[in-house]
């Protein structure tokens, strides 16, 4: 019997992000046989997938608050170019509910989620009460913010156990917060973050949670439609980070414990359906003790999807433009694959030690190949890297039926790449592909940047 | 020849799949070239001498600009992205003619999007000696709109 021949899912998409995932969300369209749009600041005119889109749009100067942030240019390229839908890609507009709704009021399709669900889980206090509802275990912490009451807050930090991190509510990305081993440290320590927190975000206000000493950052992917059905694409073991910034992905999480896992992972499909949960998503936990404590989710596709579609098989971006078309998700949980394993290195234009960005000329370029190599990356030979956005430039990823042999596979294929030009972190990768603790796997979110402080006083 | 009549040639290239189509009528001539899906897609259109050549934008052509540029010659370009209108509602007068001599912070023209209407200045005096774009037609971020000498 013949296949149907599907409708198609939407006429025009418009992109509304650029570098690696503007290519990325492209070819998806392009596949599926939408027609894309690029939005683009002037300093992107000569992005590899701008004389790819079937049309283009300058929407303003190379700062990103007057293009990539500029939610009324990017809806007006919409009109001009009765596009039906706009992909938000990762980062700038894409967890921003204001963005969604405005899109959705414009009469154009978000692909993502509702705005709603955008706002639930873009407050990490109002996400950490909904996913406690839905029984995902969070970091014990304060449940809410901080008293005044002294007695209150020792209590809290009794019911919590120590040691305690006190955050800034109004913080984020490592600032504002300060860690409690004693209770007798306890009070000055909450004094002195409130005042650091006044000065720095003009909001006084703190919250309270256990500090893991030592966790992994493990991560679970999830796919939901508008119909309530919710799978998991497993989870990824994203630990190797710099300054909350992930170097290193991997999937699965090397070494975790299965049955914990399994829970985690139902309990990350159930919070979906409970609240509604609609396209992709990945739900952040930190891993200690064979315990998950969910920190926060990400109501977008993210970086490091490649290494989830290699050991699945599912093209997570073209799932999000299926959802968001009105389409039923077309595999249940059994259908999920999980096969072999893969690692993605990101690759950025900086200095591997310094970590010092190196924008400009990309004089030469040359991506390597072979079974199991997938290089996702706009640049190409002559590209000039802009100074004005993020460094990464591209993803290496390398698939193996085993650990062991993804990591081979990456040596290999980093050995071979070329970038002349500019400086890249391609030799700090190289360093970690041989490091023994990475070999064994499992390190845990603080490795990194040990191993750096370590280095440098070495040197 | 009018707007409309313009448009139906306009469909009919784009529907039709014929490459190139020429029409003279009177004075007037019309050449409406398709270039292939494949070449740069882009909003940008040739400065029009009149009789006015439209360059169809779902045919994505890039035009060059059939008349030099003056020295002294300013371009006012887009500052949003929309679309351009010469008046500031339908029926009434454009705000600007060529010929016309505006000082800075003259409204030139319309760039409407998300159903608001943006008024556009002048950055510059001068007379304008060129209008670049077509009423109705979409422009972005940067598209040169008026030559002003």
């Amino acid at each position: 019997m013949p296949a149907r021949r599907s409708d198609k899912l939407f006429d025009k998409v418009l992109i509304a992000n650029r570098g690696e995932i503007a290519l990325r969300i492209q070819r998806a369209c392009r596949e599926l046989g939408v027609k894309t749009v690029v939005v683009h600041s002037e300093a992107d005119r000569d992005a590899k997938y701008v004389a790819l889109a079937d049309e283009s749009v300058c929407i303003g100067p190379p700062p990103s608050a007057q293009s990539y942030l500029n939610i009324p240019a990017i809806i007006a390229a919409a009109e001009v170019t009765d596009a039906q839908a706009i992909h938000p890609g990762y980062g700038f507009l894409s967890e921003n509910a204001d963005f969604a709704e405005k899109v959705e009021r414009s009469g154009f399709v978000f692909i993502g989620p509702r705005p709603e669900t955008i706002r639930l889980m873009g407050d990490k206090i109002s996400a950490k009460v909904a996913m406690t509802k839905a029984g995902v275990p969070c970091v014990p912490g304060s449940e809410g913010l901080l008293p005044e009451d002294p007695k209150e807050i020792v209590r809290i930090a009794r019911a919590i156990g120590y040691p305690v991190i006190v955050k800034a509510s109004g913080g984020g990305g490592g600032r504002g917060m300060r860690v409690v081993h004693t209770e007798a440290a306890l009070l000055p320590a909450v004094a002195l973050t409130r005042s650091e927190a006044q000065a720095a975000f003009g909001n006084p206000t703190l919250y309270m949670e256990r500090f893991l000493t030592n966790p992994r950052h493990v991560e679970i992917q999830v796919l939901a439609d508008e119909y309530k059905n919710a799978v998991t694409l497993h989870e990824r073991d994203c630990s190797m980070q710099r300054r909350h910034q992930k170097i290193i992905e991997e999937a699965p999480a090397p070494g975790v414990n299965a049955r914990a896992l399994a829970r985690i992972a139902e309990r990350a499909a159930e919070a979906c359906r409970k609240i509604a949960y609609r396209g992709a998503g990945t739900f952040e936990f930190l891993y200690q003790d064979d315990e998950f404590f969910f920190i926060e989710m990400n109501t977008r596709v993210q970086v490091e999807h490649p290494v989830t579609e290699m050991i699945t098989g599912i093209d997570i971006v073209q799932e999000q433009i299926r959802i968001a078309a009105g389409q039923k998700l077309r595999f249940r949980q059994r259908d999920v694959a999980r096969r072999g394993h893969a690692i993605e290195c990101r690759i950025n234009a900086e200095d591997p030690w310094t970590f010092v960005p190196s924008p400009g000329r990309i004089t030469s370029w040359h991506v390597p190949g072979g079974p199991g190599i997938r290089v996702d990356s706009h640049a190409y030979q002559n590209y000039f890297v802009p100074p004005n956005y993020d460094s990464m430039i591209g993803k290496v990823i390398a698939y193996g039926e085993t650990r062991e042999q993804a990591i081979a596979r990456m040596r290999v294929a980093l050995s071979e790449m070329v970038v002349g030009g500019i400086r890249t972190n391609i030799p700090l990768h190289q360093e970690l592909l041989l490091d023994e603790n990475f070999l064994r796997g499992g390190t845990s979110i603080h490795y990194l940047e040990e191993r750096l402080a370590r280095k440098k006083q070495a040197a | 020849m009018d707007l409309r009549k313009l448009k139906t040639l306009i469909d009919l290239v784009e529907t039709s799949g014929i490459a190139e189509l020429e029409i003279q009528e009177g004075e007037e001539r019309v050449r409406i070239t398709r270039t292939s899906a494949s070449s740069q897609p882009m909003f940008i259109h040739a400065p029009a001498p009149p009789p006015a050549l439209a360059a169809v934008p779902a045919a994505v052509a890039v035009a060059e600009p059939a008349a030099p540029v003056a020295e002294e010659a300013h371009v006012v370009k887009s500052p949003m992205v929309g679309t351009f209108y010469r008046a500031a509602s339908p029926g009434a007068s454009p705000f600007v003619e060529v010929g016309d001599t505006v000082a800075q912070g003259d409204t030139l023209c319309i760039v409407e999007a998300m159903k608001l209407m943006n008024e556009i200045e002048a950055d510059a005096s001068g007379t304008i000696k060129a209008i670049l774009v077509e009423n109705g037609q979409p422009v972005e971020f940067g598209q040169p709109l008026f030559l002003l000498g």
